[in-house]
């Protein structure tokens, strides 16, 4: 499979990178090289075989579903870019 | 007083348990080798020198009182990717731009909590995304190593020398260093290349596909990789969540082993962090191997291998051997699909991680028209061109259409790949041992590897297997090739047997000796 440099500016949006003319053609070499090099896993006889969703097999924790955090809202937006009454400053989103 | 700074972490252990030396004397001696050597090699990004000094005071208080903890007054560099309270933790990413957490990460807390000293954040390719340390939003590091030419020149008969030796002629050989500036690998090129030039006792370093390992065989220096859930990963920047784990880098095996016994923890917070108990790994140092059964896979034979990695690889048998170890030949069938697997996984994973990058709750922000605008153009600014290219990669494969033929094709290779190393340690061998890296360390913006993705990708071919199937690894180093740059032997071990590769690779460092550049920095 292959992508063309339309799919690549698709992707760009949906990864939410901007990408200029130039990008969208480089990036279309190098996603193909990419590509090209991992379908080599198409060979690989996969009948029957489960995917795996855990390297290690655990159980995974559980704790008590009490509060063990919180009450911090000025560390929380400390490193935010644009922030106002340890609120996260955003565009306005709705018209 | 001989140089503090070239003590291994066991030797300055001892001296300052023995008020022999200063965790203050000890510390200003690497800030002073940082002041000098940071402007050529750029292994740290920033140092924390205040810190550092109030740090080593506290130990030295704690020593004089003797309540030291197991690494009090030992002065450690840290990778970007851990969050260190209060202190520049970026990833080495513009995106992270002024980042400076609130927390501490549990690894970092371990270490400061049996008494290492800070020295600063080190240097590592964007979001450990790199092979060669060169994605770095803060430029390259400098490998300490150089390349050398050994040319052997004939004596005259003359009188020389103070003793007023007489030569007889003959010939003696002379190495001269040559300029060209070489990667000392990735992602974690700031830890290896600190270590291997003294400019820390030892360092924390993370690994996804071989970016402990990678760096540490490129600069003569030992990196582990622990089994997947040995050390928290909470407050280390995620990367590819299923295959993300800390080690130590250290100058030797015994070193590698203090460092990861204060690293590794049993961590509510990590839900893969794994519940048993953490071993006293040193103690392993020193018993014998004899009997031991250690397999060589004919699949990590490669074309194109250089001979000096073959030639290596064949004298670590015979170590092996000495020791009293048996050599089995063994197979892993799957090895081959373990980087394409990799680069499927890998980036659809960071894709995920990558999205909380948005402008709006830390770091970069590039104003736009509408917030989907913003979010572009912080993004489009604040990433590199490799943290790009995997993000796309990752978005490609996981988008609608795509999902099955990727993503959980690459899934299912992967549990053959880890089924591969299951039979094999099932029929009875107890470690595994492979090159560490197909070629020693390459030149600064080398052609080849910056015209196309894939070869740089090759890099990680021997240490990628190891993550897919989330067992332990080490590099240790083994020896010089033609050129007198160091190389690196793998040991691959059963999950949660670190001990064993502890124990072997001391073998191996005893019968090849340690390795360290010669100063031209």
């Amino acid at each position: 499979m292959s992508v063309d440099l339309q799919t690549v500016k698709r992707v760009a949006h949906l990864a939410r990178i901007a990408v200029s003319e130039e990008d969208a053609e480089r990036m279309t070499g190098e996603l193909n090289a990419i590509l090209g090099f991992v379908e080599q896993l198409n060979e690989v006889d996969v009948s029957g075989v489960e995917p795996m969703t855990s390297v290690t097999p655990m159980e995974m924790k559980k704790r008590q579903d009490v509060v063990t955090d919180g009450n911090k809202p000025a560390d929380i937006v400390a490193n935010a870019p644009a922030t106002e009454e340890n609120f996260f400053l955003v565009p306005k989103v709705v018209e | 007083m001989s140089d503090l700074t070239h003590l291994t972490i066991s030797e300055a252990r001892a001296k300052l348990r023995g008020k022999e030396i200063t965790a203050a004397e000890i510390t200003e001696a690497y800030l002073a080798a940082i002041e000098r050597a940071n402007p050529v090699l750029n292994a740290y990004v920033t140092v924390t020198a205040d810190k550092a000094r109030d740090m080593a005071k506290n130990s030295d208080a704690k020593l004089a009182k003797g309540e030291g903890g197991a690494l009090e007054g030992i002065p450690l560099g840290i990778k970007d990717l851990f969050a260190t309270e209060g202190i520049h933790t970026q990833a080495c990413s513009h995106v992270l731009d002024g980042f400076k957490p609130r927390y501490e990460s549990t690894v970092t807390a371990n270490l400061w909590a049996d008494g290492a000293v800070m020295l600063g954040k080190l240097n590592m390719d964007e979001f450990a995304m790199g092979s060669s340390n060169e994605t770095s939003y803060y430029g390259p590091v400098i490998n300490p190593w150089r390349r050398s030419r050994v040319d052997t020149v004939v004596m005259p008969t003359t009188h020389q020398g103070d003793g007023g030796f007489v030569s007889a002629g003959g010939t003696k050989t002379q190495r001269t260093l040559d300029n060209a500036q070489l990667v000392p690998g990735g992602s974690s090129g700031g830890s290896a290349s600190s270590v291997a030039a003294f400019l820390c006792a030892g360092a924390t370093a993370t690994d996804t596909g071989g970016s402990i390992r990678q760096p540490a065989a490129f600069t003569g220096t030992v990196g582990i990789k622990p089994t997947y859930g040995r050390c928290s990963r909470w407050g280390i920047v995620a990367f590819a969540s299923s295959l993300d784990q800390a080690g130590p880098i250290a100058r030797d095996v015994r070193d590698a082993a203090i460092l990861l016994k204060s690293m590794a923890s049993v961590d509510p917070k990590d839900t893969t962090s794994v519940d048993r108990p953490v071993p006293d790994y040193e103690a392993a140092i020193g018993k014998p191997i004899k009997g031991m059964k250690v397999g060589i896979p004919k699949e990590y034979r490669v074309d194109g291998m250089p001979e000096d990695i073959e030639a290596l690889w064949q004298k670590g048998i015979a170590w092996l051997k000495d020791a009293g170890a048996e050599i089995v030949d063994i197979s892993l069938p799957h090895t081959k699909y373990a980087l394409p697997a990799y680069y499927i996984v890998a980036p659809a994973e960071a894709s995920s991680n990558l999205a909380r990058y948005d402008g709006v709750r830390y770091g970069l922000r590039v104003p736009g028209k509408d917030i989907i605008d913003m979010y572009e153009k912080t993004r489009a600014a604040g990433f590199g061109r490799e943290v790009k290219r995997r993000i796309m990669i990752g978005t490609y494969v996981l988008s609608a259409g795509y999902y099955d033929a990727y993503y959980l094709q690459a899934q299912k290779v992967r549990t053959l790949i880890k089924r591969d190393f299951e039979n094999v340690f099932a029929a009875g061998v107890d470690v595994i041992l492979t090159p560490a890296t197909p070629s020693a360390a390459f030149g600064i913006a080398d052609e080849d590897m910056a015209s196309d993705p894939v070869k740089m990708y090759l890099n990680d071919i021997f240490t990628v297997t190891v993550n897919m199937a989330g067992l332990p690894g080490i590099s240790v180093p083994a020896g010089l090739d033609g050129k007198g740059l160091p190389l690196g032997l793998q040991l691959i071990g059963r999950p949660f047997d670190e001990e064993t590769l502890f124990q072997t690779a001391h073998v191996i460092e005893q019968a090849a000796g340690k390795f360290q550049p010669e100063k031209w920095w």
